[in-house]
């Protein structure tokens, strides 16, 4: 495989969960999500239920994705900050250690300078939280030579079969 | 890349829909979405032209059930597939687990499948995959058709593991072959991760 899998344990998936709750407090948001690049939902809070999260993740990869490629064609490395003004709505999505994307949605009870100044210091304690990760993924891989241990190790034909019965 | 979440038990893994233009990779994914039970999927976004034409890619979430306890998803995506949308078909490649081909059987579209194989292998190696290492399967889709070129053929001409790839003889429109297919590289994907990286 090209790149590392991405492996979350309780331990950081808390802290993480911790991390985005008190942002969409400091913030004064609606839902603050975090995606990873592949457009994978990775953790979310606030009002969603009745928001389509799994979508709302791929197209965010997707832009995100898209920006990258506009950014690599005019000489910049990345644009690290989005942000899509609605009527009511406001999204402000921006990258967190290079491989995860930071959703914040707020509406006119916030404002822009202030989703800025929260996800500015969000961001750092995620970065900490997600250079654990790392670290931790090395530190398993160094003792075992693996990542991690394959739930799918025993993997059979009939497991396969059944989740398309 | 697969992302395996161990504290809410849940593991996903992206399939995408790869191949030349009009070849019916919507196709496959509009009919899964419409023969999945509703519990199981997610909504299918197509991001299209005024004329149907895939402008950025669709994507289609399903939940499949659990496998050892976790949770699986898979999330489908399509690639446009004409020529000049290459940059975005590269994007959609990142993180991809499992690649599934739609060969457009019609003897006149051989070459768009020829190129476009060649364009997955190099898109693929500039996210850093190699198309002989991931799990990748073939759909030879439109057997319906009256112009169509023979499976061994086909084979011959698109055909690139040693031994072969899995190929699936497929009508999208008519739903044959559809889940065959999507069940053929799923298993590929979830045998891939018993290996260890």
């Amino acid at each position: 495989m090209a790149a590392p899998d991405i492996v979350m344990y309780e331990e950081e998936f808390n802290q993480i969960k911790g991390i985005i709750a008190k942002l969409r407090v400091d913030a004064n948001s609606k839902v603050v999500f975090l995606v990873d690049k592949n457009g994978q939902q990775i953790a979310a809070h606030g009002d969603i239920e009745n928001l389509d999260t799994t979508s709302l993740a791929s197209l965010t990869a997707g832009n995100v994705a898209a920006t990258d490629g506009l950014a690599r064609l005019i000489g910049e490395k990345e644009f690290s900050i989005l942000f899509h003004e609605g009527e009511k709505d406001n999204i402000h999505i921006s990258i967190v250690a290079s491989r995860v994307i930071l959703v914040v949605i707020f509406d006119e009870r916030s404002s822009l300078g202030l989703v800025r100044l929260r996800v500015k210091k969000a961001s750092e304690e995620l970065n900490r939280v997600f250079s654990n990760i790392m670290a931790k993924v090395e530190k398993e891989r160094a003792s075992t030579g693996t990542t991690f241990e394959s739930p799918f190790a025993e993997i059979t034909d009939e497991d396969i079969d059944s989740l398309f019965s | 890349m697969t992302f395996i979440n161990y504290a809410s038990r849940e593991i996903n893994c992206k399939i995408v829909y790869y191949g030349p233009g009009l070849c019916g990779k919507t196709t496959n994914l509009q009919w899964i979405y419409e023969k999945t039970n509703p519990n199981a999927k997610g909504k299918l976004i197509s991001l299209a032209t005024e004329t149907d034409r895939t402008l950025f890619f669709d994507f289609l979430p399903l939940e499949l059930g659990t496998v050892r306890g976790f949770k699986t998803r898979f999330h489908l995506y399509t690639v446009p597939g004409q020529v000049f949308y290459d940059a975005s078909r590269k994007l959609i490649l990142k993180g991809v687990d499992g690649v599934i081909f739609v060969a457009d059987s019609q003897v006149e579209r051989m070459d768009a499948n020829v190129e476009a194989i060649e364009n997955l292998m190099v898109n693929l190696k500039s996210q850093g995959y190699d198309l002989l290492n991931i799990p990748y399967v073939l759909q030879l889709n439109k057997r319906d058709l009256p112009n169509v070129a023979t499976v061994d053929e086909m084979k011959q001409a698109l055909q690139r593991k040693n031994p072969g790839e899995p190929v699936y003889e497929a009508c999208a429109a008519r739903g044959t072959g559809v889940f065959e297919t999507l069940k053929g590289v799923a298993k590929l994907v979830l045998a891939d991760l018993t290996k260890t990286q």
